[in-house]
């Protein structure tokens, strides 16, 4: 077995002896050997990133093993490691081995640990497999699998009906996304019949493909817009992206630390992984890229006025992750793809600091998640308070700290683009910017700060224990290093033949030389929002509750997040079920039972009864029909 | 070889009515044994079977009744030995999962199970029409016992259902063979393969065998004797029903009207098409709004074999690999959660989803095992469900996109279903003292599971040796539906 294979082997190995024999070996041999599992990966994983991302060795492609033939259609299992994916490694390895460390603190009272762990490994073995394939298959299976992963990890507490709900509603709207993404996937081996990258972005990129396609009710299309929208759609559902976001708020009903795993460090980061590696074929439509850019920035200007009135603590990081992500996006949408990897690794670390941190509050207050019952918490739990105080500071763009400097990229590269959309994206974003910062600061002033208003949850909280702090201090050590380390990702040409431009796609190229007032913008946007914050919730404190009662309208159309839920259940789910009740009863019971089946075989009985009817017996009857007939016959003959 | 496969089974009906007399236990011993026996025969075949050629292997002939030309002619190519297999395969699952559920009667249900068996496995290796006729009709009727006998409270409705549907069908489809025979002049399948036919005639034929093979599939709308048949049926006859009995109508399309009357399969597309995309949402559906588990399962075959017609006629090798293969995949995924279906309804005497609710509680290994089938149903990658339904949709898509786009929102739907009907049956907390006291399964039904769930993943992983015994028999197949043999002008007309 190859040291890439074990990569992404190993948590897969801890979580089948986890899962199938936890009941067995009990609930520390099985956490212990899912983070056995992990930290093999992780280790291995950071060798290998040093090699290839630090180091210059060049990019690793081996073939596993032939996964599908049939005729001329054939797909292995592959894995593909250049600089994308050795950064995504990093993230995914190095954060899942910290966060189930952590979890051995967060779950210690839960009597099903073995099962927790055990789906833990999993989904960071299949996002391991989505992001080490080497072919838009392997990506679909990997996809499905953090799918699967992430549906039974929200599901957790399966007790509470709101858990399975929400689990289900993240299953079901990320399989809207993959319906796109399976149609994308058709449509590449329709036009290049092959699903290897390698294979299909060569043949892209020497243009070797029919340039129209019939698609269905559009007619004849551009063949590469069709395939770059159809994959899009799936990483809308995967990355929650504005119109598909409904489920990742509901999503925070599983255990903390999936939150921040799962729900922020890396799987809904698969979308941006998946525009990024498929850079070749989105560089080749225009049209795609407006789409990425448009939904990015709505996206990202959305959910950061949604986040601005939640009151659970998990919900506000939730809708801010969902924004976070939007940047990412039209950083991709205007060809800045280092920039939206660049602020999807240093993204992790913080976002995953402050679900971890927002955790250990959650866990202080014994499971209380409504910040309107907090406060004054500062003094009970001082390093959470400095962990997540670090971590807020990296997120809105503190001079220096991880977000600073990815962030900026991204708004930069927006305003270098000079495209229509891309300035629009640049305002968009830096309006949420300002947003970003509001809300953030406003989680800490009425998490941290103030009176307490739960005075006997106040007075029981406690710090984490060491399991638990010891991950939020390595990812603090993230949250401030990543974006300084990490700089050098976003000049030219760091991703080498991982990320390919079109000509004339130079937004990159062009925010390191924008004016400087560009520059620092962000951070005026960060002190408006931390200057708003302070007078809302920590000056004038009455403020809030009259400006919502002012306002009411606009408070509750953002309270439930523009009422999407509300919409989605009278347009899909209320029709859904009406229409299949009404085929069920109407079309099968009524019709096709009704009047077909059993019509027909009530018919038969009619008639049955009438030539029953007829044999009277009696021989008269008989002999009288007989010289009717004969009569007939003599006519009709003679 | 093929004789001993097909009438082993029948030789341990005999042996039951000798030795068992009135002693349930040796009925169900013989029954398990002499269908093990005939699963290992049929590995034999597997074994010996050549991949590389198309033509039909372990050919046996021997004249029958001469003077009508009828012959006993029996052989597989790669299209039916997967059939043959599945049947095989099935059937010890079937008779392990009645052992303890089927009190009365058990010497006559055994008797009829294998019975039933030896029919099906006959009608797939049968190569003469009337051979093949007559055990297409005889497996009726143990079917129409085991739902009719040992059924639920509305039995009789549904056997009498189930039979006519079935039976006004095979009228049809007996008319076009002997029309078949008086053109081609031969009962013989493999050389009526190589008969010319005017397009009209095809087009007739098609029509005629299109009903019987409609209903057995079940296309819509000929499907609502099968959400009465499963419900009704016990719980081996709803398995072998799903599994097996299903897969006889598309073996149909694939053995008689693809390649003898290619004209007219492909002038049919569209409405082939047509009606398998209202069969995969308009079942789905309805499968949301079930009340009954056995009953949102049955629909939900429904809306699977929809995706199984679109792959066959998508006339490429995808599709059609694609689409034996997912027959393969439901007759394991369905007959695997009719089983559990099984297990549950052996312990609460109920099948009404409302009843249920928190077993994850008290049966982790049985909810373990229900989530694994459910996400092989939903085409989750990884499990056979997927690579059946992925080879089906991309064939769809080379043939036709907007087809493949409809019948890919069956992906949601399917989800929808399956996820729901989970949620209610094992999450949330306890609801009644029924469930409460419920036990997890035993070894008798791990072991029952077992072999399903190995090849779910084998399946899903390396699907490899499976497509590869249908490679040359479905090249073989495309060449001839390829080769326009008659009435290309008749084409033009339409």
């Amino acid at each position: 077995m190859s040291r890439e294979l074990l990569i992404i082997v190993a948590p897969l190995i801890g979580s089948m002896i986890a899962g199938l024999f936890g009941r067995y070996i009990g609930k520390v041999m099985a956490r212990n050997v899912t983070i056995l599992g992990m930290t093999v990966s992780a280790v291995l994983a950071i060798v290998v990133f040093f090699e290839i991302a630090v180091g210059d060795a060049p990019e690793i492609r081996q073939e596993v093993f032939s996964w599908i033939v049939a005729g001329d259609f054939k797909v292995h299992f592959g894995i593909l490691i250049d600089r994308i994916t050795a950064t995504m490694l990093i993230v995914v390895s190095g954060i899942s081995t910290l966060i189930h460390i952590y979890s051995i603190g967060y779950m210690e009272e839960d009597p099903h640990q073995p099962r927790f762990f055990s789906y833990l490994s999993f989904f960071t073995f299949a996002m391991l497999m989505l992001v080490t394939g080497d072919n838009f298959l392997q990506l679909f299976f990997g996809w499905e699998g953090v799918g699967l992963a992430s549906y039974l990890l929200i599901g957790f507490w399966y007790q509470k009906e709101s858990a399975c709900n929400a689990a289900m509603k993240a299953f079901l709207v990320n399989r809207v996304g993959d319906f796109g993404f399976a149609l994308g996937i058709f449509a590449i081996y329709m036009i290049f019949g092959t699903l290897d990258y390698a294979e299909v972005f060569q043949m892209a990129g020497t243009a070797q493909y029919p340039k129209t396609i019939d698609f269905i009710i559009f007619g004849a299309s551009d063949t590469i817009t069709v395939i770059t929208l159809l994959l899009f759609i799936g990483a809308m559902g995967k990355s929650a992206q504005f119109i598909l976001h409904t489920w990742l708020p509901d999503a925070m009903e599983g255990p903390t630390p999936v939150s921040a795993l799962i729900h922020a460090a890396t799987m809904v980061t698969a979308g941006v992984f998946m525009v990024c590696r498929t850079s070749p074929l989105f560089e080749l439509s225009e049209f795609a890229l407006t789409v990425v850019t448009v939904v990015g920035a709505t996206t990202a200007l959305f959910a950061a006025t949604v986040g601005l009135v939640q009151n659970d603590i998990k919900r506000v990081i939730a809708y801010s992750t969902c924004s976070q992500l939007g940047y990412m996006f039209f950083a991709a949408g205007v060809s800045a793809y280092s920039a939206a990897i660049f602020h999807l690794m240093t993204h992790a670390f913080f976002k995953a600091l402050l679900f971890l941190s927002a955790g250990a509050v959650i866990h202080a207050m014994h499971h209380e998640q409504d910040m309107r019952k907090m406060g004054g918490l500062w003094k009970k739990i001082p390093i959470t308070y400095a962990v997540m105080m670090i971590g807020t500071l990296a997120l809105t763009g503190f001079p220096y700290l991880a977000g600073f400097f990815s962030k900026d990229a991204i708004l930069e590269a927006a305003y270098a683009s000079h495209t229509t959309v891309g300035t629009m994206a640049w305002v968009m974003g830096m309006t949420a910017a300002v947003l970003t910062s509001f809300y953030s600061f406003r989680l800490i002033f009425m998490t941290f700060h103030g009176k307490p208003r739960d005075q006997h949850a106040y007075d029981h909280a406690k710090e984490a224990p060491w399991s638990m702090r010891f991950p939020l201090l390595v990812l603090t050590v993230g949250a401030i290093f990543a974006g300084m380390l990490g700089a050098p990702m976003v000049h030219d040409g760091w991703f080498k033949e991982a990320i390919i431009l079109a000509p004339g796609h130079d937004a990159m190229a062009n925010a390191h030389h924008v004016a400087l007032w560009v520059k620092w913008l962000p951070f005026g946007a960060f002190l408006i929002g931390l200057l708003l914050a302070w007078v809302l919730y920590v000056k004038v404190t009455t403020l809030p509750k009259i400006m919502a009662e002012t306002y009411l309208g606009i408070y509750k159309f953002l309270l439930n997040a523009w009422y999407f839920d509300k919409l989605y259940d009278k347009l899909f789910v209320r029709p859904a079920k009406a229409i299949g009740h009404g085929f069920w009863q109407t079309g099968d019971v009524t019709i096709i039972d009704g009047y077909g089946v059993n019509g027909i075989a009530a018919t038969c009985g009619r008639i049955a009864q009438w030539f029953k009817g007829i044999q009277t017996g009696y021989v008269y009857h008989y002999a009288f029909a007989m010289i009717i007939g004969l009569l007939v016959l003599v006519t009709v003959y003679s | 070889m093929l004789s001993l496969v097909t009438f082993l089974p029948l030789a341990g009906v005999l042996a039951i009515i000798i030795a068992a007399r009135n002693n349930a236990h040796t009925a169900r011993y013989i029954a398990l044994i002499v269908s093990l026996a005939t699963f290992v025969l049929s590995l034999r075949l597997l074994i010996d079977f050549d991949t590389s050629t198309a033509a039909f292997q372990f050919l046996e002939e021997s004249a029958w009744l001469p003077a009508f030309g009828i012959t006993y002619r029996m052989g597989v190519d790669g299209i039916s030995l997967p059939f043959v297999l599945l049947t095989t395969f099935l059937t010890p699952l079937c008779i392990l999962a009645s052992w303890e559920s089927i009190q009365k009667m058990v010497k006559e249900y055994m008797i009829a199970f294998l019975a039933l068996e030896s029919f099906v496995i006959g009608v797939f290796c049968a190569l003469d029409f009337i051979l093949f006729y007559i055990l297409w009709e005889a497996m009726l009727i143990p079917m129409f016992l085991l739902i009719g006998v040992w059924g639920g409270p509305n039995r009789v409705y549904a056997a009498l259902k189930f039979f006519l549907y079935t039976l006004a069908g095979s009228v049809l489809m007996l008319i076009a063979i002997i029309v078949l025979k008086n053109v081609g002049g031969t009962f013989s399948i493999p050389d009526l393969m190589n008969v010319p036919l005017d397009f009209t005639l095809q087009v007739w034929l098609f029509l005629g065998f299109f009903v019987s093979f409609a209903v057995k599939v079940p296309m819509w709308p000929f499907h609502t004797w099968l959400p009465d048949a499963h419900v009704e049926a016990p719980t081996g006859g709803s398995v072998i029903l799903a599994g097996v009995l299903l897969k006889m109508g598309a073996y149909g399309f694939l053995r008689f009207s693809i390649p003898m009357l290619p004209d007219a399969s492909r002038y049919f597309v569209p409405m082939i098409f047509g009606l398998s995309l209202v069969a995969i949402v308009y079942t789905a559906l309805v499968a949301l709004m079930q009340k009954d588990l056995k009953k949102l399962i049955a629909y939900s075959s429904v809306s699977h074999m929809g995706f199984v017609t679109i792959g066959l006629f998508s006339f490429n090798q995808q599709g059609l690999e694609g689409g034996i293969l997912q027959m393969v995949n439901h007759g394991i995924v369905a007959g695997g959660l009719f089983l559990l279906v099984g297990v549950i309804y052996d312990r609460m005497h109920t099948r009404e989803i409302a009843k249920f609710g928190g077993i994850v509680n008290v049966m982790p290994v049985y909810a373990v095992i229900f989530m694994l089938f459910t996400m092989a149903a939903v085409g989750l990658p990884g499990t056979n469900g997927f690579v059946g339904e992925f080879l089906i949709l991309l064939g769809g898509f080379l043939a036709n996109k907007g087809v493949a786009v409809v019948a890919t929102t069956g992906l949601v739907l399917g989800a929808a279903y399956m996820l729901w009907l989970y949620k209610k049956v094992f999450f949330g907390i306890i609801q009644s003292e029924e469930v409460q006291a419920l036990k997890d399964m035993n070894r008798r039904e791990l072991a029952i599971f077992a072999p399903l769930i190995i090849l779910i993943f084998w399946i899903g992983f390396y699907p490899g040796p499976f497509l590869e015994i249908m490679h040359a028999s479905v090249e073989q197949l495309l060449k001839q539906s390829d080769t326009i043999k008659a009435g290309t002008a008749a084409i033009a007309m339409y």
